[in-house]
């Protein structure tokens, strides 16, 4: 009933073209025609924020995206954030921090607390809240995701968080 | 997930002007889908029944602030980002401004749309307690022309809207009269953040030597769709405010208050926190006024 | 025991040994697996709960031949999944007892076509009565399970608790329940399943328990062990809830591989996940109590019952901890407790963090307030006055032999929360506003490992070895999902091993790799597993010290030099250890007495609550606890656990509610089962005191249970204090505090100090 298309998608900085169809869910474009299977999917109604990528520079649940209207876009996924191998200062202070255990949301809280960071670099703990209040965790509780987005905020500088 | 991408067509012709054409052409055929965050959700869980979908998504004649002295017009297709970050909604309308901080999450927010969640027109919607208290006015177009109505005409029964079929809501209109009015709204949701409203209340208020000069009441989940509560505001508007008449508020509230019993919530608890909610917005505008 | 003096890697917070793969977004959980060749399943659910199977329609616009279907018929050995009693079955056969239960399975290459499949499936029922609660199972009207509905009883006594009750000052009754909770892990349950002739069933999953499901697929089977491989995948959360599920899913997964003759990929999506897997035992527990002037315990007498869903799965497990946990951190001359897991038609309920305790902990937490207010004591001095001390028995008579810093751990909470002058201000500020302020408090432990010779019948066997290309492997099957298998094992390997962190890699979880350490639940993987790590660890330098002369004090390269050497002389480098269990431990399984457990974590934590009068709405505002849980080997890792457990423990007292409608959760999707979110959860502060515990690796003993026991009692205690209205039922939402409330008089003042 509904052809696959050719879609262009900029994915972490590489142009892309997808042949899918328009309806599928970009969640979906990017872990199975992809293959970037960072991004999760929790609960595919929009509610837990393990599927969150940056669409745009806005922070989207890619479950809810269907890819047609994503076509043309900057898409950034946990898997661009780490660069030539070093860690990006969150996923360090993530580390350091204690901020990932099952690490099934972590992909997603990433992105969450990157995009956080990228408009609100020295953000207050109820600034901090709000911005992840999208992202469910079920195994930390989220002191450590926290002190992992406080410890990132007041590591280096804006270049990093302009990435 | 049990949404099939391939049992629904996707277009997105870019232009006002073209989906407009599209609906024309065949009425009731083309679903209008914005943001998403409804409709998708359906989709994944095999409920979709849109077979034929037309985007909104990008559509730049839809998402726009347009102000002047006198009103602030608000495209439809308007993300709650958007509204939270115009200048204009955070002075003039601080209710709109933090029902928009109520939608779902930050993910959410940068997706869903107004239009969207008012044309979605579930009873709970975040939106709308705060259109109703700020008189605002729907604009609908469609290949025929524009159309304005209150807001409060807009739903006419349990999701169901007076749109046409083969009209789109093109934009929100908001008379710019409400800086000096007292202003209310609290959601009551089951938890702080990612919450469906179980019930909300929202409220703008005029006082004139200690009597309510103007008053405008609006619920979330006390009706099935978001209403106006007239005959609470009846009760209140030119009486003198004393807690007698709060008594009396609340009253009128449970009285007109017609909520249900469903899995968020019963209607015992709804209808008593929207009277709570209402003599809490009353209370403090007795301390105010005792103030002066 | 090893000397803890030198804290070179244990005792430190190492990065997590698998996390850069976890930021990098490069772990891989099974959804982001495929096998070459993969087929789809999915499962055919019973849409009632309890009735015979007529007939089964396939509805011929399906063209059946393209897919493999699977139904009772197919199973090759026996339809059960091997749990403890074996009355589940693998799938239906005539007859379903639960909304959910599976019926038959189907697999298709395209995931699209296998849901239209499902739903193509027309199964016609003839209904029996259904049973849908504690009261009804228990009364026997309808009996759907056994001869009288009852999974399992215990009964213990202690003393003569009826001679009391004549001669008691004080005698306090209450009722107490909690509901079922739901584990959210944010992975659902998925498997990928091969099967073949020639090398059996091979099963990559989510799971906890690798031999667990590799004994019950043997069952399903009727394979030799050598035939079943279970391999488990990195899993996003499990809490107990990849425990005993897993069983099922791998069993479906292999079998519609066995029938299709392709791997079949099996990934529930969450509104499946919720509606038919397992989740906590809801539970009712009734107190009375005898007290003497002084408000020293005399009598408990409790009985409890479990709801343990339409077949046992794990309810006598969970039951013999509900029980052996019921009398509090309290001394008591006399005790008598009366347990039972009743059957009914909803889903099986199982392991859940805790298993049991976060139940009876509840209510003799609530009620030991409860006790308090009605004899007029203040609830931190009654408490104080029967703290169960060194050298005291327990319930089940157990001495204990291990200090107990009960007194220290309250001392510090009390301190760190500022609890009597928060207690004075609130109870100043209360009558002026609309959110009512008040601080509650639970006083508890958790037994570390499996119940009384558990552990001897489990024999644990686990072990090092060292790879030709220089790392040093854990062999274990304690699995790591989330909570720091991975991490705690190698730091304690290379701390006696005197390598570096990164020279020790765990072994992959796999049974056809790894010895069957025993399943990774109970809070027993640091304390008895790392115990055998260190004990294979020096067995292994003693080994390299005999024949292949390391010196006594060595290096990193001697240590892998004579490794080398041992290799040439031995073909291999391996050390393996069983279970040892400590001395003195005796345990009466018939009359449930004896050293219950190898050893107890002790907590004493502090809820401060809001209560906003105008929703009926409570938040908690702050939380401390305070542990003792013998030696802390990762101080992250283990502060961690401690504050994921707290905000699961609120979720339970105040948030998360299964709303069963005819014995099927119909609040099955994430938008209507509740948790707190980053918005919610409180400030949570965390305190330890360390007390070294001799039989545990490095001093360790369990904390991934304890503390889930503590929160709900203390969230409850807490609205008592601010509001003067007791509730003793759980989850507590604003509707039910609004039930109550509206048809109270006014509120009491607060039972005086």
């Amino acid at each position: 009933m509904s052809a696959a298309t050719p879609i262009q998608l900029n994915v972490n900085g590489a142009n892309l073209t997808v042949t899918v169809q328009p309806m599928k869910r970009l969640l979906d474009v990017l872990r199975e025609d992809l293959h970037l299977t960072g991004t999760k999917e929790g609960c595919g109604e929009g509610e837990c924020g393990s599927c969150s990528v940056r669409m745009n520079g806005d922070l989207v649940n890619s479950c809810l995206v269907p890819v047609l209207q994503a076509a043309s876009t900057n898409i950034e996924t946990v898997e661009g954030l780490a660069r030539d191998g070093i860690l990006h200062p969150l996923q360090q202070a993530f580390l350091q921090c204690g901020g990932a255990q099952c690490g099934i949301c972590t992909p997603g809280m990433l992105m969450a607390a990157k995009h956080l960071l990228a408009y609100n670099p020295h953000p207050t703990m109820a600034e901090i809240r709000e911005g992840l209040a999208g992202n469910l965790c079920r195994c930390t509780g989220f002191m450590r995701i926290f002190e992992s987005v406080l410890s990132a905020a007041r590591s280096t500088t804006q270049e990093t968080h302009a990435r | 997930m049990r949404g099939n991408a391939a049992e629904h067509e996707l277009v997105a012709p870019g232009s006002l002007p073209a989906v407009l054409d599209l609906l024309a052409g065949a009425p009731g055929q083309w679903t209008p889908i914005a943001g998403g965050t409804e409709l998708m959700v359906a989709f994944a869980a095999g409920r979709l029944t849109a077979s034929k979908l037309v985007s909104l998504w990008g559509v730049e004649e839809l998402r726009f602030f347009d102000t002047s002295p006198d009103k602030l017009i608000i495209g439809a297709g308007t993300t709650f980002s958007d509204l939270r970050s115009n200048p204009i909604v955070a002075a003039d309308f601080p209710l709109l401004d933090k029902a928009a901080s109520w939608i779902g999450s930050i993910a959410n927010q940068t997706r869903a749309t107004l239009g969207g969640n008012l044309v979605n027109g579930s009873p709970a919607a975040d939106s709308s307690p705060a259109l109703l208290v700020y008189d605002a006015e729907i604009e609908l177009i469609s290949v025929r022309g524009k159309r304005c109505i209150p807001y409060r005409e807009f739903h006419t029964g349990y999701k169901q809207n007076a749109m046409t079929a083969d009209e789109l809501l093109y934009a929100v209109h908001l008379p710019r009269r409400f800086a000096n009015h007292r202003q209310y709204l609290r959601k009551v949701g089951t938890r702080r953040a990612m919450a469906i409203s179980k019930v909300a209340l929202g409220a703008t208020a005029l006082l004139k030597d200690g009597a309510i000069e103007r008053i405008r009441v609006a619920a979330a989940s006390l009706a099935p769709f978001p209403a106006r509560l007239g005959k609470t505001e009846a009760a209140l508007l030119g009486h003198r405010l004393n807690p007698s008449l709060i008594e009396t508020a609340r009253n009128a509230l449970l009285a007109e208050a017609q909520p249900i019993d469903d899995i968020r919530s019963n209607a015992q608890y709804r209808k008593s926190v929207g009277a709570n909610l209402l003599e809490e917005f009353l209370r403090a505008l007795l301390s105010e006024s005792a103030a002066k | 025991m090893s000397t803890p003096a030198k804290n070179r890697i244990v005792g430190t917070s190492v990065p997590r040994k698998e996390g850069v793969d976890k930021l990098r977004g490069t772990a891989r959980y099974i959804d982001d697996i495929q096998r070459e060749g993969m087929w789809h399943g999915a499962t055919v659910r019973s849409a009632v709960p309890r009735g015979f199977i007529r007939s089964i329609g396939f509805d011929r616009k399906i063209d059946w031949s393209e897919f493999g279907v699977v139904t009772a018929a197919d199973i090759p050995g026996e339809n059960h999944i091997q749990m403890i009693v074996a009355d589940q079955p693998c799938l239906a056969d005539g007859q379903v007892n639960h909304c959910e239960e599976a019926i038959l399975l189907i697999a298709h290459p395209d995931k699209h076509k296998v849901r239209e499949a499902v739903d193509a499936v027309h199964v016609e029922y003839d209904l029996l009565p259904p049973v849908f609660s504690i009261e009804e199972s228990e009364n026997q009207q309808t009996v759907i399970w056994g001869a009288d509905n009852c999974f399992k009883s215990f009964q213990l006594e202690k003393g003569d608790v009826d001679s009391v009750w004549s001669h008691a000052t004080h005698i306090v009754g209450g009722e107490y329940r909690t509901g079922a909770q739901e584990h959210l892990y944010i992975e659902n349950n998925g498997v990928i399943a091969e099967y073949s002739v020639e090398t059996g069933v091979t099963v990559w999953g989510s799971l906890q328990c690798p031999f667990y499901a590799h004994k019950s697929l043997l069952a399903v089977f009727n394979l030799p062990p050598e035939k079943v491989r279970v391999i488990q995948t990195e899993t996003g959360g499990a809490f107990g809830g990849k425990e005993d599920y897993p069983s099922v899913i791998a069993s479906h997964a292999a079998l519609l591989a066995m029938k299709c003759g392709h791997p079949v990929k099996m990934v529930y999506d969450r509104v499946e996940d919720l509606a038919a897997t397992t989740k906590r035992h809801p539970s009712r527990v009734r107190h009375r109590t005898a007290l003497d002037a002084n408000g020293k315990l005399l009598a408990m007498d409790i009985d409890i019952a479990t709801d343990g869903g339409a077949y046992s799965t794990l309810s006598s497990t969970v039951l013999s901890r509900a029980t052996l946990h019921s009398p509090g951190p309290y001394v008591c001359p006399n005790v008598r407790i009366r347990s039972h897991a009743w059957a009914t038609n909803t889903v099986p309920y199982g392991a859940f963090r805790g298993f049991g305790a976060p139940q009876t902990v509840f209510a003799v937490e609530r009620h030991m307030d409860e006790i308090a207010a009605s004899i007029n004591i203040d609830p931190i001095e009654l408490r104080r006055r029967n703290f169960i001390h060194e050298g005291e028995t327990t319930a089940t008579e157990q001495l204990m032999r291990e200090p107990i810093i009960l007194d220290k751990l309250l001392g510090r909470a009390l301190v760190e929360s500022n609890y009597y002058n928060k207690r004075a201000e609130f109870a100043k500020e209360n009558s002026g506003s609309a959110i009512k302020r008040g601080m509650g408090i639970a006083a508890f432990y958790h037994g570390s490992g499996f119940t009384g010779s558990g552990e001897r019948y489990l024999n644990s066997l686990a072990g090092i070895d060292v790879t030709a290309e220089g790392k040093v492997r854990v062999l274990v099957s304690s699995t790591e999902f989330g909570q720091g298998t991975n991490t705690v094992l190698t730091q304690v390997a290379a701390e006696i091993l005197g390598v570096e962190y990164d020279d020790v890699i765990m072994a992959p979880p796999d049974t056809g790799i790894v010895p069957n350490s025993g399943p990774t639940v109970a809070s027993r993987t640091a304390m008895v597993i790392g115990r055998l790590i260190e004990r294979a660890s020096q067995q292994l330098l003693s080994m390299l010290r005999e024949q292949a002369s390391l010196p006594e004090q060595f290096s990193r390269q001697q240590f892998f030099a004579a490794c080398e050497q041992l290799r040439k002389k031995a073909g291999e480098v391996v050390s393996l250890c069983r279970y040892e269990a400590p001395p003195d431990i005796f345990w009466d399984d018939q009359k449930y007495r004896g050293e219950a457990y190898p050893a107890y974590g002790w907590s004493v934590q502090i809820a401060q609550v809001a209560v906003d009068t105008v929703t009926y709405s409570a938040e908690v505002e702050e939380f401390w606890s305070a542990q003792e849980a013998g030696r802390v080997i990762h101080p992250i890792l283990a502060t961690g656990q401690i504050e994921g457990g707290i905000a699961q423990g609120i979720g339970y007292a105040l948030y998360e509610k299964v709303v069963l409608q005819n014995g099927r959760m119909a609040n099955n999707q994430m938008t209507n089962y509740i948790m707190p979110t980053a918005e919610d959860v409180p400030p949570i502060h965390v305190f330890w005191e360390e007390l070294p515990f001799g039989h545990g690796g490095f001093g360790a003993k369990g904390i991934g249970e304890l503390p889930h026991d503590g929160p709900a009692p203390a969230i409850l205690n807490a609205i008592r204090d601010a509001i003067g209205v007791s509730f003793n039922s759980i989850p507590l939402l604003p509707e039910d505090l609004f039930a109550k409330l509206s048809i109270a008089p006014k509120v009491e003042e607060p039972a005086s100090v």
